[in-house]
């Protein structure tokens, strides 16, 4: 069935079509050939005159191997593969398989058509491969859900891990991602364990990771020392417990933690401090992830960081590099998120007017120092507090201005519509500002946008250009984060109703992280650069991005 | 040069060319102010261009010179100065200054050659109050023998609409004068609004005689394209939230020739002399309690806007951030 030894491309192909087609196991040197096939097929597709004689070629081998025709067709219709762009194709032609090429045009044939063939061959190799192996799962293509069937786009986007929770291959290349990513010649002991989801998940939201409280990642490290470091394992205690929460505060301790980690750092001998140290954080990044999903803004931080290490000179000396990273770090910190925080602050007390009554939702670090600095600057306002459950982060800012000396008012959130006719404006802060215009916060943030926009009431966001992202979102179904399902349990009169939520089939609980607020209903977006409407965002990306 | 040859100069310049927009006579002001100043430091020349732009804001309050000040000193200043001679430096700030007036000045024609287009023939307009950017388009129009019939809103308290209904009349153009409160009653018959406009904001909306947000709003009610027509050099660094957002001396101005005498030049949205018992000289100064003096322009949000002509290009509000941060930053 093999070819023996023949060097000429076409010859190959026809040898593995035939093998494949006969359904045969691939041998090593059949493997080998393949790799080589596809590797020559690379290079061809760049020149057309070799692109043009294979073709002819290719149409001789279709021809001559007329006889196996119906059974590649059954194989290939046999596996699930995103090859309706070839089947077709060979329903025009006369009897070529599958594999083979398109109808009679050979020059006309497009990138894009010879891409679909090649996934197909893949396809088709990768089953016999399952076949083998005996394994249940659909050959690749389910790992790219994203793969198109038009031929007009050849270009697969593929889809971040943290929110195919419901589709068991992505679990398992994570599992596997995360055993890779420990140094090498440590044993399976030392690894990061992987964070099992918790409770009955709202189908709506089945593709998300829903983690208890209760079982902090940490529980599973094992002791003295694996390899994370141990401020980044406090860090994540800290992130899941919510011990450190709301955006701001979690880049900074972030940015504490990697700190440190870069202080106890020697470069190991033959290795390169730029590189090494990249491989190093990356471990840490998985741990925090799985402790609570990473937000945006320190997304953007460690960004940051990873450019600046990789950007260290190899002959730099390792004290000299630790040093400057050091204060990359420390400049970060200082001027995207103080200073900007004082930007915004003088921006914004030029929009609060003596007589005012501001609205605010939950706790945003930011909103609160705009507020208390307003007051320094004697304007005369009064602030009203809204709250929702499960996490009560109103009583925090409540505490905070109210130890200040500002007049507060405390409503819940279902009041909100109540207490609106009295309002001069909404202060609201950001978790994320999308490159679309969307704003991405706490959940309830969208609600009072939309209900201050029927009355009329001015809504402005306050926002750092730090945390600013490239993602684009149109609801929040898409990408959010689940909550502890157990938070939404609460004990009235010694009486806890929901205790038993778990043994009821049909009742599922939900709770809810973020939501993601349109751009009609925010009237201005005030950052360090100036006040911005929502549309502008991707000229603030656009301007950051040639700075950089 | 100091104050007093400054507002003269000034007067003197709006008085030659009727025509011409304030915030052009503004920068030639300044253009000539630069000439002759005798500073010895880069600082301190800018330090004297901020002072005197100041003091044609206390003449003129309008928005529109305050933003051309700006943005002459801007445009001038945004060259490598690192000539060791001043004179030299001098000399390339006075040429850019030249360049940048010679821009400005083609401004009215870019913007009525992109809008005439959107005039379709038999078309119904309706605009607002005297503004000289529509006046161009609709010249441009009518040169390209469409033909148009115009309704004009009174525009009180200084009746600027029939200023207006005049000049159009004499373009053969066919013109009738409504009332402002019958802009709901009239905007069934018209096919498109045009407006100019006194500043452009931040966020894309405008500043504009008293009377347009109503008209915004009504055609947004009735579905039609509201267009506004403004050259570049009116966009300027505000972001006003609502109609009480925006800076109180906007709102109150005076045609600065009333109070000496001098024939009254006609600014972008306000004719001179109709009543000059309400406007005195300094009202800002002089009255206390502000709330009493009806203010003269209004905001007009982003959100009622179709499109905005400019010499930048034909742009929707939201790209209006866009332009500004290139302009300002």
């Amino acid at each position: 069935m093999a070819d023996s030894g023949v060097t000429d491309g076409f010859e190959k192909t026809d040898g593995i079509e035939r093998a494949k087609s006969e359904g045969k196991e691939l041998t090593k040197e059949e493997k080998q050939r393949l790799r080589k096939e596809k590797k020559q097929q690379k290079k061809n597709k760049e020149k057309k005159d070799d692109r043009a004689s294979q073709e002819s070629g290719r149409e001789k081998q279709g021809v001559s191997s007329a006889a196996s025709a119906p059974q590649p067709s059954a194989q290939s219709a046999a596996q699930k593969a995103p090859s309706a762009v070839p089947a077709p194709v060979p329903v025009a032609a006369s009897e070529a398989p599958a594999p083979a090429p398109a109808p009679a045009d050979k020059p006309a044939k497009s990138k894009a058509e010879l891409k679909a063939e090649r996934r197909a061959r893949q396809d088709a190799e990768r089953a016999s491969k399952h076949g083998k192996k005996g394994d249940p799962g659909q050959p690749g293509a389910a790992g790219k859900p994203k793969a198109p069937t038009s031929e007009l786009q050849p270009v697969v986007k593929r889809l971040p891990e943290h929110i195919q929770v419901d589709n068991p291959d992505v679990l398992k290349k994570l599992a596997k991602k995360l055993e890779r990513q420990q140094t090498p010649g440590q044993n399976s002991a030392k690894k990061i364990p992987l964070r099992l989801d918790y409770g009955y998940k709202v189908s709506l939201f089945s593709h998300l990771h829903q983690y208890s409280r209760k079982a902090p990642l940490t529980q599973q490290l094992s002791i003295p020392s694996t390899v994370i470091h141990p401020a980044i394992v406090r860090l994540g205690l800290q992130y899941s417990q919510g011990i450190v929460a709301g955006s701001n505060a979690r880049s900074v301790a972030l940015l504490h933690a990697f700190r440190q980690v870069i202080r106890d750092y020697t470069t190991p001998p033959n290795e390169e401090l730029s590189r090494d140290l990249v491989n190093r954080l990356k471990p840490y990044i998985s741990f925090l992830n799985q402790c609570r999903p990473l937000s945006a803004s320190m997304g953007n931080a460690i960004k940051y960081i990873k450019k600046e290490i990789s950007n260290i000179p190899s002959q730099c000396k390792e004290e000299e590099a630790k040093s400057k990273l050091l204060h990359c770090i420390e400049w970060y910190i200082k001027e995207k998120i103080i200073l900007a925080a004082k930007a915004i602050a003088e921006s914004s007390i030029e929009k609060i007017s003596d007589g005012d009554v501001i609205l605010i939702y939950g706790c945003s670090s930011l909103v609160n120092h705009i507020l208390c600095e307003a007051f320094e600057k004697s304007r005369k306002f009064r602030v009203i507090v809204v709250d929702s459950r499960p996490r009560l982060e109103g009583r925090e800012a409540l505490r905070r201005l109210v130890q200040r000396g500002i007049s507060c008012t405390y409503v819940l959130i279902s009041a909100v519509s109540y207490i609106l006719p009295e309002v001069s404006k909404v202060f609201l802060g950001a978790h994320a500002l999308l490159a679309n215009g969307y704003v991405m916060s706490r959940v309830g943030t969208s609600q009072i946008a939309l209900v201050a926009k029927a009355f009329n009431v001015p809504v402005l966001v306050c926002c750092e250009t730090y945390k600013f992202c490239e993602r684009v979102q149109t609801d929040s179904f898409v990408s959010n984060e689940l909550d502890d399902p157990d938070d939404l349990i609460v004990t009235r009169n010694g009486r806890t109703q929901l205790e038993n939520w778990q043994q009821e089939p049909s009742l599922g609980l939900l709770n809810l992280v973020y939501d993601v607020t349109p751009p009609d209903f925010v009237d201005l977006v005030i950052t360090e650069l100036g006040m911005i409407p929502c549309t502008s965002v991707p000229v603030v990306l656009r301007v950051k991005n040639v700075d950089q | 040069m100091n104050e007093e040859e400054l507002v003269e100069y000034f007067r003197a310049q709006v008085g030659k060319d009727p025509d011409m927009a304030s915030a052009v006579a503004a920068i030639r002001t300044l253009l000539e102010f630069l000439k002759r100043d005798k500073g010895e430091t880069i600082l301190g020349l800018r330090e004297s261009l901020t002072w005197a732009t100041a003091c044609l804001k206390g003449v003129d309050s309008s928005v529109a010179v305050s933003s051309g000040g700006e943005l002459f000193l801007r445009f001038i200043s945004l060259t490598s100065l690192e000539h060791q001679d001043l004179s030299r430096c001098k000399k390339v700030m006075e040429e850019r200054g030249e360049l940048f007036l010679e821009k400005i000045s083609m401004s009215r024609n870019k913007v009525a050659k992109l809008c005439h287009t959107f005039i379709k023939d038999g078309a119904k307009i309706l605009t607002h109050s005297y503004s000289r950017v529509v006046l161009r388009v609709l010249e441009k129009a009518a040169a390209e023998k469409k033909r148009f019939s115009v309704y004009v809103t009174e525009s009180q308290p200084d009746a600027a609409g029939r200023q207006m209904a005049e000049t159009l009349k004499k373009l053969n153009v066919p013109v009738t004068v409504v009332l402002d409160a019958a802009v709901g009653y009239v905007l069934e018959k018209v096919d498109l609004v045009i407006v100019g406009a006194e500043g452009v904001v931040e966020s894309g909306g405008i500043i504009n005689k008293i009377g347009t947000y109503q008209m915004a709003l009504c055609s947004k009610a009735h579905n039609k394209p509201f267009y506004v027509v403004a050259e570049s050099f009116k966009f300027v660094r505000l972001y006003p939230l609502n109609q009480q957002d925006v800076p109180d001396k906007f709102k109150v101005r005076r045609p600065f020739s009333l109070f000496d005498g001098f024939p009254s030049p006609h600014s972008d949205v306000l004719t001179g002399a109709c009543f000059p018992s309400q406007y005195k000289a300094d009202t800002l100064k002089s009255v206390k309690n502000l709330s009493e003096e009806h203010p003269i322009i209004d905001y007009t949000p982003p959100s009622l806007i179709t499109l905005l002509f400019t010499d930048l290009g034909v742009l929707t509000p939201s790209a209006v951030s866009d332009e500004l941060i290139k302009l300002y930053l």
